[in-house]
């Protein structure tokens, strides 16, 4: 069983690539016994749109609408 | 040799059989402006620079076959268009200060025992999203952000904020794929316990 501390590594990497199947099911097995894990697990995608949001937050409120796409 | 940027360019561009044109240069716009617009903090400046950027690269005759280094090539030349942006700029705020160092430091052994258990377990967030519309919030989310050691902070925001692929973030900071994911992990640790902290703590104190 993995630790934490390793768990936690393998749910941050997981928003950017996939894991191979043996960390996938690593994880999802200790986030099925770990509430802390999976409480970070549904932190960090918060802080993805959170990121997200900051952004349009920005472009928002900082700018007189000279945003050009 | 001096090559033409008079306003004769677009003829001499097609002369020459340049590849780049308006429409494979505006893909990148965005990515480009929210990358200045960390850097500026003035988003009429971050557009200047953007505008910039887009002309000085269709007045290079340089030929790009890939998007990926298309993109980092534009990056480059935005960096020097913001340089001399904040030089002329009194009240530019500097993101990455090259001074702010104590930088990468290992968090992890505050946070986990020697087992890799947590010692301080992550709460619940109550209503996070609800949040995102407090502007409170942003205040506290852009200190976090700000106060992370500096590389952490320049990786997460390249990744989270701008949007650029991890390869393109590891040439563009100089750093090995596992550094890189080390460094970003690190950060949305800290950010975390900031948050937590500074935050969602107090609002669940807040709602009893």
């Amino acid at each position: 069983m993995r630790s934490c501390r390793e768990v936690s590594e393998l749910v941050s990497k997981s928003l950017d690539v996939h894991l191979s199947l043996r960390e996938r099911i690593a994880v999802r097995l200790h986030l099925m016994m770990c509430k802390h894990c999976s409480n970070f697990r549904k932190q960090m995608l918060f802080l993805r749109r959170a990121g997200a949001a900051y952004m349009e937050h920005r472009e928002k409120t900082g700018g007189k609408g000279s945003v050009k796409r | 040799m001096a090559k033409s940027i008079g306003p004769d360019r677009k003829e001499s561009r097609q002369e020459r059989g340049i590849t780049l044109t308006d429409d494979t240069l505006t893909q990148h716009r965005s990515v480009l402006f929210r990358y200045a617009l960390l850097h500026l903090r003035d988003p009429d400046q971050a557009e200047d620079v953007v505008q910039e950027t887009l002309l000085g690269a269709l007045q290079s005759d340089a030929g790009f076959a890939e998007r990926s280094s298309l993109r980092t090539w534009l990056i480059g030349i935005l960096k020097h268009k913001i340089a001399d942006q904040q030089r002329r700029s009194v009240r530019e705020t500097r993101l990455f200060e090259p001074d702010r160092v104590g930088s990468d430091e290992d968090i992890e052994e505050d946070l986990f025992n020697p087992e890799g258990s947590w010692m301080s377990p992550p709460n619940a967030w109550s209503h996070p999203d609800q949040s995102l519309e407090q502007e409170e919030f942003w205040l506290i989310y852009e200190w976090c952000q700000q106060n992370l050691p500096a590389r952490q902070a320049e990786v997460f925001m390249l990744r989270e904020l701008v949007g650029l692929e991890p390869e393109e973030i590891c040439k563009e900071v100089g750093l090995s794929s596992t550094n890189y994911w080390v460094t970003l992990h690190r950060a949305r640790l800290r950010l975390r316990v900031c948050l937590e902290a500074r935050w969602f703590d107090k609002q669940q104190t807040g709602d009893k």
